[in-house]
């Protein structure tokens, strides 16, 4: 085997296609870059939820002076209440642990969370007999809410039970969307991809027809005929594979790190996951080049 | 060395054989005119000999290998037994004559140093010393298919087939074609040649297998074109 052979070959391949090839640069790029972010929206969603999911709780909410939530009917809940509760909180199957969070706690709470900024004004006209107590229960399993929190509904003393899951899952539910958008996206444009190398490696081997007519003539093997046309792919897959991972890397640093300071994400997306996701769309775009080529090559270059 | 058995091939969507029941002999060494009006079955025996066509009955045997038990796999390692010379030359326009015929050997991963001290030896054989570095563009006729030959004959073939190679040649120069097809012939390479041209198979007095519709009408030794007209 003579490499030289072969890479000038390629050289030339390459060369006589030469919009053709960038073409096929910039499709490879665009689509692995697409088929990237999806899989690192992937990755951060996967973590997030891993991160969220053991932190969510249900809020169950006692009723404070005066309330009007109808379950309240006026009355405050009272002392005797709260104990039974809390023991029945404890008793329910589903249920790992549960806190009681009494009002100045939950001021606490409340003014480190608003306390600065566009809801200060808020904060300070907020008091501690303003704030609610309330059972913060962790559950065994938090997609398994349901038996408890039907179990809550209507008790007495009891204003309010909120599921902090529901209000992760709206946020995840575009984040899936967002996942799911980006694949579909690569996906075309992986399959655009393909065809464009075939329509590429098809070009070239009609341009070199005699070039090949000649080497079977010969007597050349037929890996010997067709390497150079699927080096020629490899190649710029290769070249579309580097330029989506300089993509993915510009996501990551822009994209993906901004937008994790405005949302709590409670973990960032190392950069050992980011190399693993531009591997495996170097590997995937180098196996499609491969694939198309030869797929293309049985039918235009049969012995 | 090529051994036709009752060979039969008819193309796709055609209703007449192009070749019909053929059984044909060719030693070691021998120089044999293949003759007969264009569509009588010479350029489909030479397909067949290289594997490039399968027959549809009968059995063809090459350099001692049986073509329908030979896998494609292989097929290339049979060409590189056989050398190949067309009426269209067929030579690479953007290589000189060093490099067409240095491709041959590249492509079947001869080494350089092998291809750089062979090369030479058979443009010399081919009558084109001192002409190594000319594009095809820049040689008449004749020399273009001194080219071809070389190329063909680079190797060491076994065999080497033939297609008309003065046809898109004056008759004077045909006369140097022959000879250095002559000369491969003397190295103990059997050549088949396909051809129209009466003077050429006349003056050589080879063997003639003469084909007409796809069937073999006559095959003589020292014969002459048109016995059989």
């Amino acid at each position: 085997m003579r490499a030289n052979f072969i890479f000038s070959e390629v050289w030339i391949g390459l060369r006589r296609n030469l919009t053709m090839t960038i073409a096929v640069v910039i499709t490879v790029a665009v689509g692995m870059a697409m088929l990237g972010v999806g899989l690192m929206i992937n990755a951060q969603v996967t973590m997030m939820q891993g991160f969220w999911y053991d932190r969510v709780e249900l809020s169950v909410f006692l009723c404070p002076k005066n309330s009007p939530m109808p379950t309240c009917k006026g009355k405050e809940v009272t002392a005797q209440q709260t104990k039974d509760l809390k023991a029945e909180l404890q008793g329910m199957a589903g249920v790992a642990q549960v806190l009681y969070e009494d009002q100045a706690q939950a001021y606490a709470n409340f003014q480190k969370a608003y306390g600065t900024g566009a809801n200060k004004l808020l904060a300070e006209a907020t008091k501690v007999e303003d704030m609610p107590t309330s059972f913060r229960v962790k559950l065994k399993d938090p997609n398994n809410y349901q038996p408890v929190v039907a179990a809550l509904q209507g008790k007495a003393g009891i204003s309010q039970v909120t599921n902090q899951k529901d209000l992760v899952n709206q946020f995840f539910g575009l984040l899936d969307k967002l996942r799911s958008g980006a694949l579909a996206v690569a996906i075309v444009l992986v399959l655009a991809a393909a065809l464009l190398i075939g329509n590429t490696v098809r070009l070239s081997a009609f341009n070199r027809r005699r070039e090949t007519g000649i080497m079977r003539l010969v007597g050349a093997s037929n890996l010997y005929i067709q390497l150079p046309f699927v080096m020629e792919g490899v190649i710029s897959g290769l070249m579309g594979g580097v330029i989506a991972a300089v993509m993915l890397i510009v996501a990551k640093v822009f994209l993906f790190e901004e937008i994790a300071r405005y949302f709590a994400f409670g973990s960032q997306l190392g950069w050992d996951s980011v190399a693993s996701v531009i591997t495996l769309t170097m590997v995937i775009g180098v196996f499609i080049c491969v694939l198309a080529s030869f797929v293309t090559l049985r039918r235009y270059l049969r012995v | 060395m090529i051994h036709f058995d009752n060979v039969t091939k008819v193309y796709t969507n055609q209703n007449r054989p192009a070749l019909d029941h053929v059984s044909v002999d060719v030693d070691k060494g021998e120089f044999v005119f293949l003759v007969g009006p264009s569509g009588s079955g010479k350029s489909t025996f030479l397909r067949l000999v290289l594997k490039e066509e399968r027959p549809n009955s009968g059995a063809i045997h090459v350099a001692g290998k049986d073509l329908a038990r030979l896998s494609n796999f292989k097929v290339p390692h049979l060409r590189r037994r056989i050398g190949c010379v067309f009426q269209d030359f067929r030579l690479l326009p953007n290589k000189n004559v060093y490099e067409n015929v240095a491709f041959a050997l590249e492509v079947i991963g001869k080494p350089r140093r092998f291809i750089r001290k062979v090369v030479p030896e058979v443009i010399e054989l081919v009558g084109l010393e001192g002409k190594a570095h000319r594009m095809p563009d820049e040689l008449s006729g004749g020399e273009q298919q001194r080219v071809a030959m070389a190329r063909a004959f680079v190797n060491r073939p076994m065999i080497l087939l033939a297609d008309e190679p003065t046809g898109n040649i004056d008759p004077a120069t045909s006369i140097g074609i022959m000879k250095v097809l002559d000369r491969i012939n003397r190295t103990g390479t059997t050549v088949v040649m396909a051809t129209h041209d009466a003077a050429i198979v006349d003056s050589m007095r080879k063997r003639v297998v003469e084909l007409e519709d796809g069937k073999i009408v006559r095959d003589q030794s020292r014969g002459v074109y048109g016995q059989a007209y």
